[in-house]
């Protein structure tokens, strides 16, 4: 099976980039690995009811009409897909309902969007303690709200909206402990020129703040040593009971099947986090890999589906001049947004646990760097942080981090893990019966 | 730990250790746990802790429970359907081959 | 002009992989001032890939003396394993339950008992023999072999450990007994005397020890060596942690002390790339299974590549250089299993000129070319 574009993720990058690819004739095949379109950020949006679309509001709403674009763009949608190896070539293998196959493609748009960064606190992996996004996907996708005292801690703009939304919701949202000092910024906001770029941005952060406030929410501002005790919340200070924990420091992009390819990456100092390196039009080194929306660097959904649609107009030899203006303008926002929201700087404390699939704490990598670890992948040896089934999703950023830190050098210079594949793990079932050729291998 | 908003009907039943847990149509098989006040999935493999969802979204791999017999399987990215089967594992299993 | 002096030894080792580390923990142990140089995290490390067998049946076809130094290697292990782990409190998980080679079909038997026949032949002592299918299950209760199994080579010789643990408890050890390790100092230059120019400066020592892998060919050449070795490639697959249910190595597939399972691996000739293909995991895959069919159903969570060492003849390299008098070289595929004779030997060799008998058959004067008639 061959395709003129095959397309990992339909989120908003994916799906704006199929319908955008399709309407120009090229034949599209788009893989993801939720049961339905909409990535993360328009989770569920066909199922949503009136109730729901009220708590989520209109930034989630709007992305109905564009999964109903893209059902209606006779595209070859494959949901339950999940993409475990991407070759230069461009080869995609994945697996669907148990059964691996691969496909090919002129070329390939990694759309795989963005995750929250894990947080890794002491009793961040006790049970009820999830990450804040997490709280709003089980909201979009099921309807839940959380059912005791809900404390939401860390920093970024979601954290704010997440509480917000909990409390629309009928949740008891007892405190919202921010990590940095990026909250009394929106104080200061209505004071600034409405013209700024992300006044809108500011605004809306400001409200946020208020509507907490005001539903007696206790808020507190550069807040330091958390720790998850498993019916509590501890920080220097205090301790607020409650019966889930909801962390969040931002998104980062996935870039797991884009490293596995073998694409460069940069480590970007303001937001911590490693994105692919690609031009305007989302390509890259490899002429047949492009990569679109947060996957390349986080800029939110309504830029992700500019950048797909600008990625596919190019695919498809197309002038995208346009959409590039108008994904301009949604960028220009983006600065003050980072700095309104800049990541927590401080490193986890050395009881914090860092590898959950290997029980690795900050303390654990500490030491494997001062008995010879000079960057991540020596650090898998000495340790085994990054070997479990996550493949150093949950510990990757923050490993890279503390081996920096430990050794004086920018994180760019001890570089990140080696990603191999599978990036999601396959039964040996699986990969033995994909049809096509096998190496023969030998008795010893 | 979670309820559900009452526009998402529970009309579907799935088992989890032999007991009847609802579920809606569309729910992962960690939301259906989660709204019947299920928090933890599993028992860490190496320091033997108990675990639940982190991400909900097939990043962490922190939901992993038994599902129709096949051990391993991320609750969050399975969808449910009537009559399907989960066991949480007791500290230490693994699959056995 | 060359870099600054950063520091001098009694001793450098290039090379903090495991042969490097075996003989530098040795010379430590000695009292010896030794410095231990290693590249970064990139290096192409087979020391990072290894899959972990403590091996002798096969080993040393066309060299006896290296079937004799791994058969001595292996018999020291235990002891060594338990002195690393008095020294510096880490288990290497070594297990000596023996081996086996599966094989798959009246072909695969066939030849393995020829070439434990011809080990036979060569040399006193060779141990592997053939077991039937009966057997090996009697051996192994509780396995299930696919229908192809006819039966394997054993051996009661053969056995694991964790390579990444070893290399961990030989460096630990190694710091333990005063030895000092520089990472990020690759070589570019050594010069007589000796003076080894290095990324993080220059450092100068009497004796040196080339023991850096794949590096050794271009190194070798600036002490008066030549050391005709080529990079293979080895893929190797590993599965989530399973119930123990393999009690003892089948040859390319075994299971560690943290219950995944080890499928290996490919012999490649693609230069210096580490890359992994679908085709090779693949085939790696359908072999585990038609060996042992219970591994279909575990889940595959991480794969890789690493570049063996390989002489022309597939047996260690060990050399003095006749011009650089101190300049030693080490170099072999089987880093793992030799690493108990090379902590116990080569310091011996390297500090006082001892060797054991028969030792210069590892030279590579066994690669010249006889003079023409």
């Amino acid at each position: 099976m061959s395709a003129d574009l095959a397309i990992v993720g339909a989120g908003p990058a994916g799906m704006a980039a199929a319908v955008e690819a399709a309407k120009h004739g090229l034949s599209v095949v788009v893989l993801d690995d939720q049961p339905e379109p909409g990535g993360q950020i328009y989770r569920a949006i066909e199922r949503a009811g009136p109730r729901l679309r009220t708590i989520l509001g209109g930034e989630y709403a709007a992305g109905e009409a564009l999964v109903r674009d893209f059902r209606a763009a006779g595209i070859d949608y494959r949901p339950d897909s999940a993409v475990w190896r991407l070759d230069a070539g461009a080869r995609i293998a994945y697996s669907r309902n148990g059964t691996a196959s691969t496909l090919t493609a002129d070329r390939v748009l990694i759309a795989t969007g963005a995750m929250e960064r894990p947080v890794p606190i002491p009793g961040a992996d006790r049970p009820g303690v999830m990450g804040a996004g997490a709280a709003q996907v089980l909201l979009k996708a099921s309807g839940l709200v959380p059912a005791g005292r809900v404390v939401l801690a860390g920093a970024g703009p979601l954290l704010l909206l997440v509480g917000c939304q909990l409390l629309d919701a009928g949740a008891d949202v007892a405190a919202v402990l921010e990590t940095t000092a990026g909250g009394d910024y929106l104080d200061a906001a209505p004071a600034l020129p409405r013209a700024l770029a992300g006044w809108r941005d500011l605004a809306k952060g400001v409200a946020m703040k208020r509507r907490l406030k005001r539903a007696g929410v206790v808020f507190r501002s550069g807040v330091g040593g958390l720790a998850a005790t498993g019916d509590s919340v501890r920080f220097d200070g205090g301790e607020i009971a409650c019966d889930l924990l909801l962390l969040h420091e931002g998104v980062v992009p996935q870039t797991h099947l884009s490293r596995q390819a073998g694409l460069a990456h940069r480590w970007q100092t303001e937001q911590r986090h490693w994105a692919p390196v690609v031009d305007a039009a989302g390509r890259t080194a490899e002429e047949t890999l492009i990569v679109a929306g947060d996957a390349a660097g986080i800029a939110g959904a309504r830029a992700a589906a500019l950048s797909g649609r600008i990625a596919a107009r190019t695919a498809a030899g197309k002038e995208p001049a346009e959409l590039a203006a108008a994904l301009a303008r949604e960028r220009a926002m983006r600065p003050l947004l980072d700095r309104l929201f800049p990541p927590r700087t401080a490193l986890p404390d050395d009881e914090a646990p860092v590898c959950r699939c290997e029980s690795i704490t900050a303390g654990d990598i500490r030491r494997a760097v001062r008995d010879g670890a000079m960057g991540p992948n020596q650090l898998k040896a000495f340790s085994r942080a990054g070997m479990g089934p996550c493949q150093g999703r949950m510990c990757g950023l923050a490993a890279a981090e503390i081996v920096a830190d430990e050794r004086g050098l920018p994180v760019e210079e001890v570089g990140s893990f080696r990603i191999r594949p599978p990036v999601k793990p396959l039964t040996l079932g699986e990969l033995a019966s994909m049809e096509g050729e096998a190496a023969e291998a030998e008795a010893l | 730990m979670f309820r559900r908003l009452p526009e998402r009907e529970a009309s579907i039943t799935i088992e989890v250790d032999g007991a009847p847990v609802p579920a809606a149509p569309g729910d992962s098989v960690a939301a259906a746990m989660l709204a019947a006040g299920i928090a933890a999935f599993r028992h860490a493999p190496v320091d033997g802790g108990p675990r639940g969802p982190w991400c909900a979204m097939g990043v962490c791999f922190e939901c992993l429970v038994e599902i129709d017999g096949e051990p391993n399987r991320q609750a969050c990215m399975t969808t449910v359907r009537e009559g399907l089967r989960v066991a949480r594992r007791p500290a230490g299993a693994r699959p056995k081959p | 002009m060359g870099a600054m002096l950063e520091g001098t030894a009694d001793i450098i080792v290039v090379g903090g992989g495991l042969v490097g580390a075996a003989a530098a923990y040795g010379l430590a142990g000695k009292g010896l001032d030794v410095l231990m140089l290693d590249e970064g995290d990139d290096a192409f490390r087979a020391a990072r890939g290894n899959f972990g067998l403590v091996w002798v049946q096969t080993k040393g076809f066309g060299l006896q003396r290296y079937q004799e130094w791994s058969q001595e290697s292996a018999d020291r292990y235990a002891g060594f394993a338990a002195e690393l782990a008095d020294l510096t409190g880490i288990d290497i998980h070594h297990e000596r339950p023996g081996g086996a080679i599966l094989c798959l079909g009246d072909a695969e038997w066939e030849a393995q008992r020829q070439l434990n026949e011809t080990m036979a032949e060569q040399g006193d002592g060779y141990h592997a023999r053939m077991v039937e299918r009966r057997e090996l299950e009697r051996m192994a209760p509780g396995v299930r072999f696919g229908q192809e199994v006819v039966g394997a080579s054993f051996s009661e010789k053969d056995g694991h450990c964790g390579p990444l643990y070893l290399l961990r408890a030989l460096h630990a050890g190694f710091k333990a007994k005063g030895g000092r390790y520089r990472p990020g100092a690759r070589v570019r230059h050594i010069e007589r005397g000796f003076r080894v120019e290095t990324d993080a400066g220059a450092f100068e020592a009497p004796k040196l020890l080339l023991a850096a892998g794949n590096g050794i060919p271009l190194l070798a050449p600036m002490v008066g060596l030549q050391v005709p070795t080529a990079p293979e490639r080895g893929q190797v697959l590993v599965t989530e942690r399973a119930e123990p249910f393999l009690p003892m190595p089948m040859g390319n597939i075994r299971q560690t002390a943290e219950g995944t399972v080890m499928i290996g691996a490919t012999q490649e000739s693609v230069g210096f790339d580490t890359g992994t293909t679908l085709e090779a995991a693949r085939g790696l895959a359908q072999r585990a299974i038609r060996a042992l069919p219970g591994l279909q159903q575990l889940r595959l969570v991480r794969s890789w590549a690493a570049l063996r060492v390989i002489p022309p003849d597939r047996c260690p390299i060990y050399d003095e250089s006749e011009t650089h008098p101190g300049a030693f070289v080490a170099t072999m595929h089987s880093g793992v299993t030799l690493a108990a004779i090379h902590a116990a030997r080569l310091p011996d060799w390297i500090a006082e000129g001892r060797t054991a008998d028969g030792f210069e058959a590892f030279s590579a004067r066994r690669f010249d070319v006889p003079a023409a008639a």
